[in-house]
Protein backbone atom coordinates (compact mmCIF):
# COMPACT_ATOMS: atom_id res chain seq x y z
CA UNK A 1 0.00 0.00 0.00
CA UNK A 2 1.30 3.44 -0.86
CA UNK A 3 2.23 5.67 2.01
CA UNK A 4 2.88 9.34 2.46
CA UNK A 5 6.40 9.88 3.82
CA UNK A 6 6.82 11.98 6.93
CA UNK A 7 10.22 13.62 7.35
CA UNK A 8 11.67 14.78 10.62
CA UNK A 9 13.45 18.11 10.39
CA UNK A 10 14.75 19.30 13.75
CA UNK A 11 11.79 19.73 16.01
CA UNK A 12 9.34 19.81 13.11
CA UNK A 13 7.71 17.15 10.97
CA UNK A 14 7.45 17.66 7.24
CA UNK A 15 4.69 16.04 5.16
CA UNK A 16 4.60 16.44 1.40
CA UNK A 17 1.48 15.19 -0.30
CA UNK A 18 2.32 14.45 -3.90
CA UNK A 19 -0.33 11.93 -4.84
CA UNK A 20 -4.08 12.20 -5.05
CA UNK A 21 -5.48 11.66 -1.60
CA UNK A 22 -8.05 8.97 -1.06
CA UNK A 23 -9.81 8.22 2.17
CA UNK A 24 -7.68 5.24 3.27
CA UNK A 25 -4.48 7.16 2.59
CA UNK A 26 -5.79 10.08 4.61
CA UNK A 27 -6.62 7.84 7.55
CA UNK A 28 -3.20 6.19 7.51
CA UNK A 29 -1.53 9.60 7.31
CA UNK A 30 -3.51 10.67 10.34
CA UNK A 31 -2.39 7.55 12.25
CA UNK A 32 1.27 7.86 11.25
CA UNK A 33 1.42 11.55 11.96
CA UNK A 34 -0.07 11.39 15.45
CA UNK A 35 2.18 8.43 16.29
CA UNK A 36 5.30 10.26 15.08
CA UNK A 37 4.41 13.48 16.90
CA UNK A 38 4.23 11.66 20.20
CA UNK A 39 7.35 9.57 19.47
CA UNK A 40 9.53 12.48 18.41
CA UNK A 41 7.91 15.13 20.60
CA UNK A 42 7.71 17.36 17.54
CA UNK A 43 6.66 20.97 18.12
CA UNK A 44 5.30 21.64 14.68
CA UNK A 45 3.90 19.94 11.59
CA UNK A 46 4.22 21.38 8.12
CA UNK A 47 1.97 19.90 5.44
CA UNK A 48 2.84 20.83 1.87
CA UNK A 49 -0.14 20.40 -0.44
CA UNK A 50 1.13 22.38 -3.42
CA UNK A 51 0.69 19.40 -5.76
CA UNK A 52 -2.73 18.48 -4.42
CA UNK A 53 -5.30 19.48 -7.01
CA UNK A 54 -8.46 17.71 -5.92
CA UNK A 55 -10.03 17.77 -2.49
CA UNK A 56 -13.35 16.58 -1.18
CA UNK A 57 -15.09 17.25 2.09
CA UNK A 58 -13.47 14.22 3.72
CA UNK A 59 -9.91 15.33 2.93
CA UNK A 60 -10.80 18.88 3.91
CA UNK A 61 -12.08 17.73 7.27
CA UNK A 62 -8.99 15.57 7.69
CA UNK A 63 -6.77 18.66 7.62
CA UNK A 64 -8.89 20.16 10.37
CA UNK A 65 -8.70 16.95 12.37
CA UNK A 66 -4.93 16.65 11.99
CA UNK A 67 -4.52 20.23 13.19
CA UNK A 68 -6.75 19.63 16.19
CA UNK A 69 -5.02 16.34 17.10
CA UNK A 70 -1.58 17.93 16.78
CA UNK A 71 -2.63 20.72 19.07
CA UNK A 72 -3.65 18.18 21.69
CA UNK A 73 -0.16 16.71 21.34
CA UNK A 74 1.31 20.24 21.64
CA UNK A 75 2.36 20.71 18.03
CA UNK A 76 1.39 23.54 15.68
CA UNK A 77 0.14 22.65 12.20
CA UNK A 78 0.74 24.78 9.13
CA UNK A 79 -0.67 23.92 5.71
CA UNK A 80 1.36 25.45 2.88
CA UNK A 81 1.00 25.94 -0.87
CA UNK A 82 -2.72 25.44 -1.27
CA UNK A 83 -3.81 25.88 -4.89
CA UNK A 84 -6.47 28.51 -5.67
CA UNK A 85 -8.86 25.87 -6.99
CA UNK A 86 -8.50 23.85 -3.80
CA UNK A 87 -9.10 26.93 -1.64
CA UNK A 88 -12.24 27.80 -3.60
CA UNK A 89 -13.49 24.22 -3.35
CA UNK A 90 -13.00 24.11 0.42
CA UNK A 91 -14.80 27.43 0.85
CA UNK A 92 -17.67 26.30 -1.35
CA UNK A 93 -17.90 23.10 0.70
CA UNK A 94 -18.30 25.29 3.78
CA UNK A 95 -15.00 24.20 5.31
CA UNK A 96 -13.23 27.30 6.55
CA UNK A 97 -10.65 25.21 8.49
CA UNK A 98 -10.52 27.85 11.20
CA UNK A 99 -8.14 25.80 13.33
CA UNK A 100 -5.57 25.38 10.59
CA UNK A 101 -2.88 27.94 9.94
CA UNK A 102 -1.70 28.36 6.39
CA UNK A 103 1.19 29.91 4.52
CA UNK A 104 1.97 30.58 0.89
CA UNK A 105 5.05 28.37 0.61
CA UNK A 106 7.37 26.17 2.64
CA UNK A 107 9.64 29.09 3.54
CA UNK A 108 6.82 31.16 4.94
CA UNK A 109 5.42 28.08 6.68
CA UNK A 110 8.70 27.30 8.44
CA UNK A 111 8.99 30.92 9.53
CA UNK A 112 5.47 30.77 10.95
CA UNK A 113 6.21 27.54 12.82
CA UNK A 114 9.46 28.89 14.30
CA UNK A 115 7.78 32.11 15.36
CA UNK A 116 4.90 30.32 17.05
CA UNK A 117 7.15 27.81 18.81
CA UNK A 118 9.53 30.52 20.05
CA UNK A 119 6.64 32.76 21.00
CA UNK A 120 5.10 30.09 23.20
CA UNK A 121 8.27 29.77 25.24
CA UNK A 122 10.58 26.80 25.34
CA UNK A 123 8.75 24.75 27.97
CA UNK A 124 11.88 23.20 29.38
CA UNK A 125 13.27 22.28 26.00
CA UNK A 126 16.13 24.74 26.40
CA UNK A 127 18.35 21.85 27.49
CA UNK A 128 18.34 20.48 23.90
CA UNK B 1 -55.55 17.54 -49.94
CA UNK B 2 -53.89 20.20 -47.92
CA UNK B 3 -50.47 19.77 -49.53
CA UNK B 4 -51.98 19.84 -52.99
CA UNK B 5 -53.65 23.16 -52.34
CA UNK B 6 -50.44 24.61 -50.89
CA UNK B 7 -48.55 23.48 -53.97
CA UNK B 8 -51.14 25.07 -56.19
CA UNK B 9 -51.12 28.30 -54.23
CA UNK B 10 -47.36 28.42 -54.06
CA UNK B 11 -47.28 27.77 -57.75
CA UNK B 12 -49.52 30.75 -58.44
CA UNK B 13 -47.24 32.98 -56.42
CA UNK B 14 -44.13 31.66 -58.12
CA UNK B 15 -45.51 32.23 -61.59
CA UNK B 16 -46.45 35.79 -60.66
CA UNK B 17 -42.93 36.33 -59.33
CA UNK B 18 -41.43 34.95 -62.52
CA UNK B 19 -43.55 37.03 -64.84
CA UNK B 20 -43.57 40.31 -62.95
CA UNK B 21 -40.18 40.21 -61.27
CA UNK B 22 -39.04 43.63 -62.50
CA UNK B 23 -42.32 45.36 -61.60
CA UNK B 24 -42.36 43.91 -58.13
CA UNK B 25 -38.72 44.79 -57.61
CA UNK B 26 -39.19 48.41 -58.65
CA UNK B 27 -42.27 48.88 -56.51
CA UNK B 28 -40.67 47.09 -53.56
CA UNK B 29 -37.64 49.37 -53.59
CA UNK B 30 -39.86 52.44 -53.87
CA UNK B 31 -41.99 51.18 -50.98
CA UNK B 32 -38.91 50.50 -48.88
CA UNK B 33 -37.32 53.88 -49.46
CA UNK B 34 -40.60 55.51 -48.42
CA UNK B 35 -40.96 53.56 -45.19
CA UNK B 36 -37.35 53.52 -44.05
CA UNK B 37 -35.17 56.42 -44.95
CA UNK B 38 -31.86 55.08 -43.81
CA UNK B 39 -29.73 56.34 -46.67
CA UNK B 40 -27.15 57.17 -44.03
CA UNK B 41 -26.59 53.51 -43.24
CA UNK B 42 -27.11 51.86 -46.60
CA UNK B 43 -26.76 52.92 -50.21
CA UNK B 44 -29.58 52.58 -52.75
CA UNK B 45 -27.59 50.28 -55.00
CA UNK B 46 -26.87 47.92 -52.11
CA UNK B 47 -30.56 47.71 -51.28
CA UNK B 48 -31.39 47.06 -54.91
CA UNK B 49 -28.88 44.21 -55.14
CA UNK B 50 -30.22 42.66 -51.96
CA UNK B 51 -33.82 42.92 -53.11
CA UNK B 52 -33.30 41.46 -56.54
CA UNK B 53 -31.17 38.64 -55.17
CA UNK B 54 -33.77 37.86 -52.54
CA UNK B 55 -36.62 37.89 -55.08
CA UNK B 56 -34.64 35.47 -57.16
CA UNK B 57 -34.08 33.11 -54.22
CA UNK B 58 -37.73 33.39 -53.24
CA UNK B 59 -38.81 32.46 -56.72
CA UNK B 60 -36.60 29.38 -56.78
CA UNK B 61 -37.82 28.28 -53.36
CA UNK B 62 -41.45 28.82 -54.33
CA UNK B 63 -41.04 26.61 -57.39
CA UNK B 64 -39.31 23.90 -55.37
CA UNK B 65 -41.34 23.82 -52.18
CA UNK B 66 -44.29 26.17 -52.40
CA UNK B 67 -44.94 28.69 -49.66
CA UNK B 68 -43.80 26.48 -46.76
CA UNK B 69 -41.10 28.69 -45.26
CA UNK B 70 -39.72 25.90 -43.06
CA UNK B 71 -38.99 23.61 -46.02
CA UNK B 72 -35.33 22.83 -46.84
CA UNK B 73 -35.76 24.46 -50.25
CA UNK B 74 -36.04 27.79 -48.44
CA UNK B 75 -32.61 27.35 -46.81
CA UNK B 76 -30.88 29.76 -49.15
CA UNK B 77 -33.54 32.43 -48.77
CA UNK B 78 -33.46 31.99 -45.00
CA UNK B 79 -29.70 32.26 -44.98
CA UNK B 80 -29.87 35.50 -46.91
CA UNK B 81 -32.49 36.93 -44.53
CA UNK B 82 -30.21 35.81 -41.74
CA UNK B 83 -27.28 37.77 -43.10
CA UNK B 84 -29.39 40.83 -43.83
CA UNK B 85 -30.82 40.91 -40.30
CA UNK B 86 -27.45 40.31 -38.72
CA UNK B 87 -25.70 43.04 -40.66
CA UNK B 88 -28.55 45.47 -40.00
CA UNK B 89 -28.57 44.68 -36.30
CA UNK B 90 -24.86 45.47 -36.14
CA UNK B 91 -25.24 48.60 -38.31
CA UNK B 92 -27.73 50.06 -35.86
CA UNK B 93 -31.05 49.59 -37.65
CA UNK B 94 -34.11 49.40 -35.41
CA UNK B 95 -36.06 46.10 -35.31
CA UNK B 96 -38.97 47.54 -37.29
CA UNK B 97 -36.64 48.98 -39.91
CA UNK B 98 -35.10 45.55 -40.29
CA UNK B 99 -38.46 43.79 -40.55
CA UNK B 100 -39.55 46.43 -43.06
CA UNK B 101 -37.25 44.78 -45.58
CA UNK B 102 -39.74 41.94 -45.75
CA UNK B 103 -42.98 43.73 -44.99
CA UNK B 104 -42.53 46.41 -47.62
CA UNK B 105 -42.77 43.65 -50.22
CA UNK B 106 -46.40 43.08 -49.23
CA UNK B 107 -47.99 45.88 -51.22
CA UNK B 108 -46.23 45.17 -54.57
CA UNK B 109 -46.83 41.46 -54.22
CA UNK B 110 -50.51 41.90 -53.34
CA UNK B 111 -50.98 44.36 -56.20
CA UNK B 112 -49.66 41.78 -58.65
CA UNK B 113 -51.79 39.02 -57.13
CA UNK B 114 -54.86 41.24 -57.39
CA UNK B 115 -54.32 41.99 -61.06
CA UNK B 116 -53.49 38.36 -61.87
CA UNK B 117 -56.60 36.89 -60.21
CA UNK B 118 -59.10 39.69 -60.68
CA UNK B 119 -61.60 37.32 -62.31
CA UNK B 120 -61.39 34.62 -59.65
CA UNK B 121 -62.20 35.95 -56.14
CA UNK B 122 -61.75 32.49 -54.60
CA UNK B 123 -58.22 32.11 -55.92
CA UNK B 124 -57.46 35.75 -55.10
CA UNK B 125 -58.33 35.21 -51.44
CA UNK B 126 -56.36 31.95 -51.30
CA UNK B 127 -53.26 33.44 -52.94
CA UNK B 128 -53.38 36.56 -50.76
CA UNK B 129 -53.62 34.40 -47.66
CA UNK B 130 -50.68 32.20 -48.60
CA UNK B 131 -48.59 35.27 -49.51
CA UNK B 132 -49.46 36.90 -46.18
CA UNK B 133 -48.52 33.76 -44.31
CA UNK B 134 -45.23 33.52 -46.11
CA UNK B 135 -44.30 37.18 -45.63
CA UNK B 136 -45.30 37.08 -41.97
CA UNK B 137 -43.14 34.03 -41.41
CA UNK B 138 -40.22 35.79 -43.08
CA UNK B 139 -40.83 38.96 -41.09
CA UNK B 140 -40.92 37.08 -37.80
CA UNK B 141 -37.79 35.28 -38.80
CA UNK B 142 -35.89 38.51 -39.45
CA UNK B 143 -37.00 39.91 -36.11
CA UNK B 144 -35.91 36.75 -34.36
CA UNK B 145 -32.47 36.83 -35.96
CA UNK B 146 -32.21 40.54 -35.20
CA UNK B 147 -33.00 39.86 -31.55
CA UNK B 148 -30.49 37.03 -31.36
CA UNK B 149 -27.75 39.17 -32.88
CA UNK B 150 -28.43 41.95 -30.40
CA UNK B 151 -28.43 39.51 -27.50
CA UNK B 152 -25.13 38.17 -28.71
CA UNK B 153 -23.69 41.69 -28.73
CA UNK B 154 -25.00 42.33 -25.21
CA UNK B 155 -23.57 39.06 -23.95
CA UNK B 156 -20.16 39.82 -25.39
CA UNK B 157 -20.18 43.26 -23.82
CA UNK B 158 -21.15 41.74 -20.48
CA UNK B 159 -18.21 39.37 -20.65
CA UNK B 160 -15.84 42.17 -21.54
CA UNK B 161 -17.16 44.21 -18.64
CA UNK B 162 -16.64 41.28 -16.30
CA UNK B 163 -13.02 40.96 -17.31
CA UNK B 164 -12.38 44.68 -17.22
CA UNK B 165 -13.86 45.10 -13.80
CA UNK B 166 -11.58 42.82 -11.82
CA UNK B 167 -8.04 44.13 -11.98
CA UNK B 168 -5.65 42.94 -9.29
CA UNK B 169 -2.98 45.54 -8.65
CA UNK B 170 0.30 45.11 -6.84
CA UNK B 171 0.87 47.89 -4.30
CA UNK B 172 4.14 46.69 -2.87
CA UNK B 173 6.23 43.57 -2.69
CA UNK B 174 3.88 41.15 -1.02
CA UNK B 175 0.86 43.45 -0.99
CA UNK B 176 -1.97 43.14 -3.50
CA UNK B 177 -5.04 45.32 -3.88
CA UNK B 178 -8.33 44.44 -5.51
CA UNK B 179 -10.57 47.45 -6.07
CA UNK B 180 -14.11 46.22 -6.65
CA UNK B 181 -16.44 48.54 -8.56
CA UNK B 182 -20.12 47.73 -8.98
CA UNK B 183 -22.38 45.17 -7.37
CA UNK B 184 -20.96 41.77 -6.48
CA UNK B 185 -23.07 38.89 -7.73
CA UNK B 186 -22.18 35.20 -7.72
CA UNK B 187 -20.69 35.19 -11.21
CA UNK B 188 -18.50 38.22 -10.52
CA UNK B 189 -17.43 36.90 -7.13
CA UNK B 190 -16.21 33.77 -8.83
CA UNK B 191 -14.09 35.79 -11.28
CA UNK B 192 -12.87 38.13 -8.54
CA UNK B 193 -11.96 35.25 -6.25
CA UNK B 194 -10.15 33.32 -8.94
CA UNK B 195 -8.13 36.27 -10.19
CA UNK B 196 -7.20 37.32 -6.67
CA UNK B 197 -6.09 33.83 -5.61
CA UNK B 198 -4.18 33.39 -8.86
CA UNK B 199 -2.42 36.69 -8.32
CA UNK B 200 -1.57 35.73 -4.72
CA UNK B 201 0.18 32.61 -5.98
CA UNK B 202 1.95 34.39 -8.84
CA UNK B 203 3.24 37.34 -6.84
CA UNK B 204 3.76 35.43 -3.61
CA UNK B 205 1.84 38.07 -1.69
CA UNK B 206 1.12 37.75 1.99
CA UNK B 207 -1.44 40.52 2.26
CA UNK B 208 -4.39 41.24 -0.02
CA UNK B 209 -6.54 44.34 0.33
CA UNK B 210 -10.10 44.16 -1.01
CA UNK B 211 -11.33 47.71 -1.54
CA UNK B 212 -15.11 48.05 -1.65
CA UNK B 213 -15.31 51.83 -2.07
CA UNK B 214 -16.98 51.27 -5.45
CA UNK B 215 -19.56 48.78 -4.21
CA UNK B 216 -22.85 50.67 -3.90
CA UNK B 217 -24.59 48.40 -1.40
CA UNK B 218 -23.59 45.49 0.77
CA UNK B 219 -26.34 43.04 1.55
CA UNK B 220 -26.09 39.60 3.11
CA UNK B 221 -25.30 37.98 -0.24
CA UNK B 222 -22.48 40.40 -1.06
CA UNK B 223 -21.10 40.06 2.47
CA UNK B 224 -21.16 36.30 2.17
CA UNK B 225 -19.28 36.49 -1.12
CA UNK B 226 -16.69 38.77 0.47
CA UNK B 227 -16.28 36.40 3.39
CA UNK B 228 -15.80 33.48 1.01
CA UNK B 229 -13.03 35.32 -0.79
CA UNK B 230 -11.35 36.24 2.49
CA UNK B 231 -11.56 32.65 3.74
CA UNK B 232 -10.16 31.24 0.51
CA UNK B 233 -7.23 33.66 0.64
CA UNK B 234 -6.63 32.78 4.28
CA UNK B 235 -6.59 29.06 3.43
CA UNK B 236 -3.81 29.79 0.96
CA UNK B 237 -1.83 31.62 3.60
CA UNK B 238 -2.56 35.24 2.73
CA UNK B 239 -4.14 37.83 5.01
CA UNK B 240 -7.10 39.78 3.70
CA UNK B 241 -8.05 43.30 4.66
CA UNK B 242 -11.35 44.82 3.56
CA UNK B 243 -11.08 48.55 3.02
CA UNK B 244 -13.29 51.35 1.82
CA UNK B 245 -16.19 50.56 4.14
CA UNK B 246 -18.41 53.64 4.01
CA UNK B 247 -20.39 54.72 7.09
CA UNK B 248 -23.73 53.70 5.58
CA UNK B 249 -22.33 50.30 4.70
CA UNK B 250 -21.00 49.84 8.24
CA UNK B 251 -24.51 50.62 9.52
CA UNK B 252 -26.11 48.20 7.05
CA UNK B 253 -23.70 45.43 8.00
CA UNK B 254 -24.50 45.78 11.69
CA UNK B 255 -28.26 46.04 11.08
CA UNK B 256 -28.18 42.89 8.95
CA UNK B 257 -26.30 41.08 11.71
CA UNK B 258 -23.40 40.08 9.45
CA UNK B 259 -20.40 38.85 11.39
CA UNK B 260 -17.22 40.45 10.09
CA UNK B 261 -15.34 40.06 13.38
CA UNK B 262 -12.79 37.63 11.94
CA UNK B 263 -11.93 40.02 9.13
CA UNK B 264 -9.80 43.12 9.40
CA UNK B 265 -11.80 46.05 8.05
CA UNK B 266 -10.55 49.58 7.43
CA UNK B 267 -12.32 52.75 6.42
CA UNK B 268 -9.87 53.74 3.72
CA UNK B 269 -7.43 52.08 1.36
CA UNK B 270 -4.64 54.18 2.90
CA UNK B 271 -5.34 52.78 6.37
CA UNK B 272 -5.41 49.26 4.97
CA UNK B 273 -2.11 49.81 3.18
CA UNK B 274 -0.55 51.05 6.41
CA UNK B 275 -1.76 47.94 8.23
CA UNK B 276 -0.42 45.74 5.47
CA UNK B 277 3.01 47.39 5.71
CA UNK B 278 2.96 46.88 9.47
CA UNK B 279 2.22 43.19 9.04
CA UNK B 280 5.17 42.81 6.71
CA UNK B 281 7.35 44.75 9.16
CA UNK B 282 7.84 47.62 6.74
CA UNK B 283 7.70 51.31 7.51
CA UNK B 284 7.90 54.60 5.65
CA UNK B 285 10.24 57.27 7.04
CA UNK B 286 10.38 60.88 5.88
CA UNK B 287 13.73 61.74 4.37
CA UNK B 288 15.02 64.52 6.63
CA UNK B 289 18.02 65.44 4.47
CA UNK B 290 16.04 67.20 1.76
Amino acid sequence: MEKIPILKMGEFLLVTIQVDMHDRLAMSLQDDLTRLISETEARGVLIDISSLEIVDSFIGRMFGNIAAMSRVLDAETVVVGMQPAVAITLVELGLSLSGVRSALNVDAGMELLRASVNGKGTHGRSLD
Amino acid sequence: MNTVSIDKRGHGLSSILTRKEQDILAEWIREMSESTRRGDLMGASEIKTQCSEFLHLMQQALIAAGSDFQAPAWDKAREMLDNISKSRALQGFSPSETAMFVFSAKRPLFNQIRSAFKDDPEALAAETWSATELLDAMGLYTTEVFQKTREHVIKRQQEELLELSTPVVKLWDGILALPIIGTLDSARTQVVMESLLQAIVQTNSRVAIIDITGVPTVDTVVAQHLLKTVTAARLMGADCIISGVRPQIAQTIVHLGINLLDVTTKATLAAAFKTALDRLGLNFVRDTKS
